[in-house]
């Protein structure tokens, strides 16, 4: 049973009370952009065995949507944060680092 | 452990064969399929010895005559999605692609028993889609006339039928009574450690390598063509690479240097208690999403819905056994005292549109087969026969419309509803 906190309310979730929303921090990309940037963003997906960032909704509760930090493998989490950023914030990395050796946040974004 | 034995010819397995080894203890019997050292190089490695990597060796063998292949396994032979199915086995697919490619596995397991000479118990009871809205039964009574034009044997039966054919389920459920079906009688079940047991066998009959506990943890290119794959067991070259992992086709993807439109869930199942026979089809619940059918063994194998978000733990969760159990017990309502013995995930790969993914990529000589995502079990020796022709040959027509470049183009085969497959 996966047990999110929702950022907002700070209600610790469990997942019957969230609805999954995908990939976090996904560029969006619409008209005047090219076929390969448009299939990217509409269908291909980091799928990794390992830390992951995802888009949730606390959709049986306050009703917003939020992001998690997340361990695939381990089901771990490092942490939620609020929706309205573009990358995860400083602490939610630091987080991960200190439990991932070596791990780093993507750059080219 | 019993003794290590040196490999020897297996044998035809026949009543025969039975008789003769009674007569002497059972001492005859031979390994089903050798477990050697990986050789230095191969025309053609397959990653992945589930059901659809072992039916793609058997027949690029078969087929195409090439049998200088190693199938190589992180694992155990079958372990995978391949051993935690429900071993539902149909074809009642809406879009031409997809049901061609199911129908000929679905051909192609009446007969399979007889083709590997290893019994799959593939039992064509008939598998019974419940319609419990007016949504589903319009859908599924388009599903029947797409379904006659393409020659797959399906009807769209009645409430009464429904009930003669499967006398327990409640067809005037307080929420969802039972409104119609889509029935498919030719549809079954079969033993799934079986087919990839048989599938391995015959395998190694043709000289095949079958390598287990040989995890690849990497990939070698020279001029944008695989050749060499690191292993937990060596590096070994090849001509050709088929990657056939399912849930961990993105992983082995990333190695490659290319993304897939692919995410990795948990699927789950779970079985009850053995009880006498009650039930002889399978029953298919897809708008309160849960699936049901009685094994060999008398118990009732149950499979419901896949998670929303990615996860490679091979586990479930109570919120769905809860979910899933409460939803058939509606339906059936005789099963609501059982007791449920073992419950069990996989890991499967989802793609957008809920079809396969049976490619070449960008990488050349390097192929991919994944994405069946919860219905992968069904279209083994049809995916198999497909996959090997594609790789034998670079074109295969079962395979044709399943490229990644679908995605880019927009010509999904979109069975995320039709199909009726409970998501």
């Amino acid at each position: 049973m996966l047990i999110l906190t929702c950022p907002y309310c700070g209600i610790r979730c469990d997942e019957t009370e969230l609805a999954p929303g995908g990939e976090a921090h996904l560029k969006r990309f619409g008209p005047g952009s090219s076929d390969e940037e448009f299939e990217d963003y509409l269908f291909m997906r980091a799928n990794p065995k390992g830390v992951h960032f995802e888009r949730w909704r606390h959709v049986h509760g306050c009703g917003k949507w939020f992001h998690a930090a997340r361990n695939t493998v381990t089901l771990e989490v490092y942490g939620t944060y609020p929706a309205q950023v573009h990358e995860p914030p400083q602490e939610i990395r630091d987080a991960i680092s200190a439990k991932v050796p070596g791990w780093r946040w993507k750059d080219d974004s | 452990m019993p003794p290590r034995c040196e490999f020897q010819d297996m044998g035809h397995y026949s009543a025969l064969a039975v008789a003769r080894e009674a007569f002497r203890d059972h001492r005859g019997w031979q390994r089903v399929w050798k477990s050697p050292e990986p050789r230095r190089r191969y025309d053609v490695i397959i990653v992945g010895a589930g059901g659809h990597g072992l039916a793609t060796a058997y027949y690029l063998g078969k087929n195409h005559g090439i049998t200088n292949v190693a199938v190589l396994e992180k694992g155990w032979l079958g372990g995978g999605n391949t051993g935690r199915n429900t071993t539902i086995i149909r074809s009642n697919y809406l879009q031409d692609a997809s049901a061609a490619i199911y129908e000929k596995a679905r051909a192609l397991y009446e007969t399979l028993s007889q083709d590997l000479n290893y019994n799959v118990m593939f039992s064509p009871r008939g598998v019974m889609m419940l319609a419990q809205t007016e949504h589903e039964v319009r859908g599924y009574r388009r599903t029947a006339h797409a379904n006659a034009l393409q020659g797959v044997e399906t009807e769209f039966i009645e409430p009464g039928r429904v009930k003669e054919l499967c006398p327990i389920i409640e067809v005037r459920g307080p929420r969802y009574p039972v409104l119609g079906a889509l029935w498919q009688p030719r549809g079954g079940t079969a033993r799934h450690d079986a087919v990839a047991w048989g599938y391995a066998r015959r395998c190694s009959e043709m000289g095949m390598d079958i390598i287990q506990k040989c995890e690849v943890t990497g990939m070698r290119t020279s001029g944008g063509e695989v050749s060499r794959v690191v292993t937990t067991r060596g590096d070994i070259d090849c001509g050709k690479l088929g990657i056939v992992v399912a849930g961990h086709s993105g992983h082995l993807a990333e190695m490659a240097g290319f993304r897939l439109p692919v995410e990795s869930v948990a699927l789950q199942a779970l079985v009850s208690e053995p009880v006498k026979p009650c039930m002889d089809v399978v029953v298919m619940a897809n708008t309160v999403h849960g699936y049901m059918s009685q094994s060999d063994k008398g118990e009732m194998v149950i499979g419901g819905g896949a998670d929303g978000f990615i996860n490679y733990t091979q586990r479930g969760s109570f919120s769905h056994i809860e979910e899933t159990v409460r939803a058939l017990v509606e339906t059936f309502p005789m099963i609501s005292r059982l007791k449920m013995l073992r419950h069990w995930g996989g890991i499967v790969d989802m793609t957008g549109d809920r079809s396969p993914i049976l490619s070449r990529t960008p990488v050349r000589n390097l192929f991919i087969n994944c994405g069946w995502g919860t219905g992968g079990f069904k279209a083994i020796p049809g995916s198999g026969w497909g996959f090997a022709e594609l790789m034998a040959k670079g074109e295969s027509p079962l395979c044709a419309e399943f490229g990644l470049d679908r995605f880019r183009e927009g010509r999904f085969i979109d069975e995320s509803v039709a199909a009726g497959v409970a998501h």
